[in-house]
């Protein structure tokens, strides 16, 4: 008897674990395909989109996350194969310093003359 | 004169944004991934279409200068145009042709090579479209040219012209 408890124990203990993973890579896939952009039906997610192009490149996350490949892995695969435009989050590069630091920089700006007039309210 | 300051300010801002929207009308807004960069060739293992086997990608790629590697179906109607082209490609003896039979059924792709000729020396199946994204292609027909190195150094998206050929005939010389 105290055999078939520690059988189940441990059966119950691998189950939880294997059902974990499973949903902790399911959400990473949704994730990752819903920061790609389908090629094909261009302003639409792959997760949104249902082309061939979106179903494919579905299956090919789901076989590097079992790969073992982390997120950012698959991103740079990705944006390796395809350049960086395939990723709706794009990372901070020469080509994207701009779009990045343009707000910013405007941020800053309005900033200085909100700062500025308040300042000058005081006095 | 603040005034005078702010106004030339606003002129250049506008000019500046109607030189950016001018710019962008003449843009087209379809991107497409860079067709000639050194991509290192994936490995992957798929089953051949004839043989019924599976077989390794670097049982493929071996012995040969050039490898040609085309996208391809049954259905897929401009695949049908670009066959003469790649019968002609088959006669260099400096190539390699491998078929990437794309999401097909294979009873209709063997009927379609026996009735327009097999330029393929190995045909794989990628039922998944896995193996065609591996390659970095997104459409049908995508060819890829790929040096003894292993590196995809040229990739045609849509179906082969005249001119494409003669430029695949000028890599491969």
């Amino acid at each position: 008897m105290k055999i078939l408890k520690f059988l189940f124990i441990i059966f119950f203990i691998f189950n939880t674990y294997n059902v974990t993973l499973a949903k902790s890579n399911d959400q990473l896939e949704l994730k990752i395909s819903k920061n790609l952009r389908c090629l094909i039906c261009q302003g639409q997610s792959i997760y949104d989109s249902q082309s061939d192009f979106a179903v494919s490149m579905k299956l090919l996350i789901n076989k590097k996350i079992n790969e073992g490949l982390n997120e950012r892995e698959i991103y740079d695969l990705l944006i390796e194969k395809y350049g960086e435009w395939i990723v709706y989050d794009t990372s901070l590069n020469k080509n994207t310093f701009i779009l990045w630091g343009l707000p910013v920089l405007l941020f800053l700006i309005g900033g200085a003359i909100i700062l500025k007039k308040l300042v000058f309210r005081k006095i | 004169m603040k005034n005078k300051i702010l106004l030339t300010v606003l002129i250049i801002f506008l000019i500046f944004c109607f030189v950016i929207f001018l710019k962008s009308l003449n843009t087209s807004s379809i991107y497409v991934p860079a067709k000639s960069e050194k991509r290192e060739l994936p490995e992957f293992i798929a089953k051949e279409l004839f043989l019924n086997k599976e077989i390794n990608s670097n049982e493929i790629f071996k012995d040969s200068d050039f490898y040609i590697l085309n996208i391809w179906a049954s259905w897929c109607a401009p695949c049908r145009e670009e066959h003469p082209q790649l019968m002609e490609l088959s006669s260099n003896s400096s190539v390699k042709i491998i078929g990437l039979n794309y999401k097909d059924n294979p009873k209709k792709a063997k009927k379609f090579l026996k009735e327009l000729g097999n330029p393929f020396s190995t045909t794989i199946i990628d039922k998944t479209g896995i193996i065609a994204i591996e390659f970095g292609g997104y459409g049908i027909p995508e060819t890829f040219i790929i040096n003894k190195n292993k590196k995809i150094i040229k990739t045609f998206i849509g179906n082969l012209t005249e001119d494409a050929l003669k430029e695949i005939n000028s890599i491969i010389k």
